[in-house]
């Protein structure tokens, strides 16, 4: 009969690995494109948080003539008020990657919880909030969000609040229909019947069980509002100078371009290499979870 | 016509299986799933393939059409159907024998039909398809083969959509889609687990008439012993991908030789002498009428009543009512009218108006424990829940009693650590026992507990609730449509039809005759172990059908 616990002795029950071990082990199995997005990414955090020793310079420094060229003690030439590159594509990565970090966990904490208490409360709640997100995703969000930056002003908190709403739309849907499905599972019930309050059945029976479409929905997230963040201060209401930020770079020394200088184009390519960076890591993770979903 | 050529082919070898073997593939690790099986099969013969779920027989099955599934590979062994080498052939020549000359009827017609498509342009596609029939031919066998398996008003039964029809109606559909080439070999797999016992004889009836009728040769893969007796000529016995005994069906029901096979055999023979004495009720449904929304009225006017220490069964089919009874009795749905009484005082309709301990005394027992616990909880937290919620226990405390809880549930201490993904279906039904008992619950509804579970398991786990009674004098709800299951634990009996109780009062009163007409069907339609079992009933049926 095989619900006889088969005999396993203590040690014979399969040494167990602990997170960290298997999450190594995982590791070791990556193919070549995640590894070099982990590489990436360590990189650029690595230079994030150590920007003030890294740079040749500080952030603002107008020391050198405008548009100097490349080489010397400008490695890759100052910018139209005579600040160096180097140093601002280091500062930039700092405040871009923050900015969009602190935006994307404030837009998946929003989203998220709303996603998961609509799916489990349903109703009129359910209703009110789903609409209300229709609204607001009908409306162009790059517009929208130059509209609400010109209106309230283009502070950093304000960047941050706005960007992270528009963006919790679209973790609010992802967050409800997931957990619309664990919802519905009988697990859930029973811990109704025993009597458990909302917020727990949340945080205990449905968060573990739509974490991974999550995290995989967070890698991606973060790279839109990077993206956004880049665009808005293109069109210059994003992050104002002094801060030295990506997008603005490549808008300030546009004009390079004409003359065949590339300068322009590096802050561009470091946003672009954080991108693919991002969402191959981002990959690998997506086919480990699905992978695992399959197993049941 | 088919009866002919069925006789002009006579006998001989149509499906010759040697040492075949086949890997599955889990975890990136290919296992053995079927461990060297010779499978031989005469024209117009019927063999029945039993085993507990992971027996490999739907595997094989398949494999007899030359098909593995996918993450399935075909390692060892040949398959010889009609003396072709079913392996040596393209693609496209397996194809060309799959649609004609081998048909398939799985055990889901709903998920095997598309719900966007009449019914008579899903049979007839694949003659059609295979240009084997005209259009014309193609209907008018069809339309034959609906009359033949007593569908109703055959010539516009085609005309339907699937949702359309009833369950039994859709699996019988699907008979008549893989007979309509008049195919050598069918191969059905558990065509009837997923139907009720009233609908399961009728559809049960109908297969057998029409393969024979129709003279092909079929595999018949069941995890049921006694619905295989019924149809099949021999009988082979699997587990765990290989063949534990092989004889006809007379000899594998009457005189089994391996101990595995007589204890399939001898399933279903737990008894409970249970004597329903007076007492006053511990639970008492008192004229409930309970509904989904204001049109579909689910339970009208339900009473019944629960003494202390016994076991209430609720047996009806699907639709009946009876989970909408546990709802109700949970306060997971209010009732319209009526009121529950546990223990003389009234319980507060809504779940949320209830105390927790009046949540406590009342713990319930799912149908399918995969979904039953939550996949990212250990057994620790699963089982230890309900004594922090309930007792506060927390500590050195919960663990001692943990231990004493898969103690009582006959599993070890070792689990404490394990996930629901590491635990057989068995062990997860034996822990969500543990957290209802964790609770120290008077009644636990338990919700077709065993119907998920492959057979034998399904056994010990019946045991376990018997002997958890006889420790703790719980009482328990038991809802089941399985007659069997009420004669092993009941103490007390409650036939639903359509919402109303048909019959309520002591297991040997409601058991024993005379019976009102749904019991009668009720009763008969549970198949036992006994060849022409199946002929004996359809005789003696008092009542068609209850709603197939």
């Amino acid at each position: 009969m095989t619900t006889e616990a088969p005999p396993l002795a203590r040690n014979a029950v399969s040494p167990r690995k602990t997170r960290l071990g298997s999450a190594l082990n995982e590791f070791g199995k990556a193919p070549v494109t995640a590894w070099f997005g982990i590489i990436v990414i360590l990189a650029y955090l690595f230079v994030a948080v150590f920007a003030p020793w890294i740079a040749p310079f500080r952030e603002s420094d107008t020391s050198g003539p405008p548009y100097a060229p490349w080489g010397g003690d400008y490695l890759l030439g100052t910018d139209q008020l005579g600040r160096d590159m180097l140093t601002r594509l280091i500062y930039g990565a700092r405040n871009t990657i923050g900015i969009a970090l602190v935006t994307t966990l404030l837009s998946f904490t929003v989203g998220g919880v709303l996603g998961i208490l609509t799916a489990v409360r349903g109703g009129w709640i359910d209703q009110l909030a789903s609409r209300f997100v229709d609204v607001l995703m009908a409306i162009p969000s790059l517009i929208f969000a130059l509209m609400l930056l010109s209106v309230f002003g283009s502070t950093i908190l304000n960047i941050i609040i706005i960007i992270a709403i528009l963006d919790a739309t679209r973790v609010f849907r992802l967050a409800r229909a997931v957990a619309m499905n664990v919802a519905v599972m009988d697990y859930v019930e029973a811990a109704r019947l025993r009597g458990e309050g909302l917020a727990w059945i949340m945080r205990r029976e449905i968060l573990p069980n739509v974490m991974p479409p999550l995290v995989a929905e967070f890698g991606l997230r973060f790279c839109f509002v990077f993206l956004t963040i880049s665009a808005l201060s293109f069109l210059g209401v994003g992050i104002q100078p002094p801060t030295a930020d990506w997008g603005s770079m490549v808008r300030e020394n546009s004009t390079l371009i004409t003359y065949g200088n590339i300068t322009p184009l590096l802050p561009a390519g470091a946003i672009a290499l954080l991108t693919v960076g991002v969402n191959f890591v981002v990959d690998w993770f997506l086919h480990k979870t699905s992978g695992l979903r399959d197993e049941h | 016509m088919s009866t002919d050529r069925a006789q002009a082919n006579g006998g001989g070898l149509l499906l010759d299986i040697r040492g075949l073997k086949i890997e599955g593939q889990s975890d990136d690790v290919w296992n053995e799933i079927v461990k060297g099986v010779d499978l031989q099969l005469e024209r117009g013969k019927v063999m029945g393939l039993i085993g507990e779920s992971g027996a490999g027989k739907s595997t094989i099955g398949l494999a007899a059409m030359g098909f593995a599934r996918p993450g399935c590979r075909i390692t060892g062994g040949q398959i010889f159907f009609d003396g072709i080498d079913l392996q040596t052939l393209s693609d496209e020549e397996q194809r060309q024998i799959r649609g004609r000359r081998v048909a398939y009827v799985a055990q889901s017609a709903a998920a095997a039909f598309n719900p966007a498509h009449r019914l008579i342009d899903q049979i007839i596609e694949s003659p059609l398809t295979h240009g084997i029939m005209s259009k014309a031919d193609a209907t008018a066998r069809a339309i034959h083969l609906f009359k033949k398996l007593g569908l109703p008003n055959p010539d516009t039964f085609g005309q339907r959509y699937p949702h359309q029809v009833s369950g039994g109606q859709l699996q019988r559909a699907m008979t008549v889609m893989a007979l309509v080439p008049s195919p050598d070999l069918v191969v059905f797999d558990e065509p009837t687990t997923a139907l009720d016992v009233t609908t399961q004889i009728d559809v049960l009836a109908a297969i057998k008439d029409a393969i024979r009728d129709e003279g092909a040769a079929a595999l018949y893969i069941t995890h049921d012993l006694a619905v295989v007796a019924q149809v099949s000529d021999e009988i082979m016995v699997l587990r765990h991908g290989k063949m534990i005994e092989l004889g006809t069906a007379d000899q594998i029901i009457n005189r089994p030789e391996e101990d595995y096979t007589k204890r399939l055999v001898s399933i279903r023979q737990i008894r409970k002498n249970g004597e329903a004495l007076p007492h006053a009720a511990l639970l008492a449904v008192d004229n409930v009428t309970a509904a989904y929304g204001n049109l579909l009225t689910v339970l009208s006017n339900v009473s019944v009543q629960l003494p202390p220490g016994q076991t209430l069964a609720v047996v009806g089919e699907s639709g009946s009512g009876k989970s909408t009874m546990a709802r109700v009795i949970t306060g997971l749905l209010p009732p319209k009218s009526g009121a529950i009484r546990f223990d003389g005082e009234a319980l507060p309709a809504k779940l949320s108006d209830r105390t927790k301990e009046q949540l406590r005394v009342l713990q319930m027992i799912y149908q399918s424990p995969d979904v039953a616990v939550n996949p990212r909880h250990r057994v620790r937290e699963i089982i230890g829940r309900p004594l922090e919620f309930y007792f506060g226990l927390s500590g050195r405390e919960k663990e001692k009693r943990i231990a004493e809880l898969l103690d009582q549930i006959e599993m070890g201490e070792q689990y404490i650590e394990r996930y629901p993904g590491e635990l057989s279906g068995g062990q997860k039904q034996r822990v969500c026992i543990a957290r209802a008992l964790a609770a120290e619950p008077r009644l636990i509804i338990c919700d077709e507990p065993t119907s998920a579970l492959d057979p034998l398991v399904a056994d010990g786990i019946l045991k376990l609730l018997l002997k958890l009674q006889a420790e703790t004098k719980i009482s328990y709800l038991f809802i089941t449509h399985d007659i069997a299951t009420v004669r092993a634990i009941a103490d007390m009996v409650c036939v639903l039809y359509k919402g109303k109780v048909v019959r309520f009062g002591p297991k040997q009163e409601v058991l024993s005759p005379p019976f009102d007409d749904y019991t009668d069907l009720l009763l008969k339609s549970v198949p036992e172990m006994q060849i022409g079992w199946l002929e004996g009933v359809l005789k003696t049926r008092r009542m068609a059908s209850a709603g197939n």
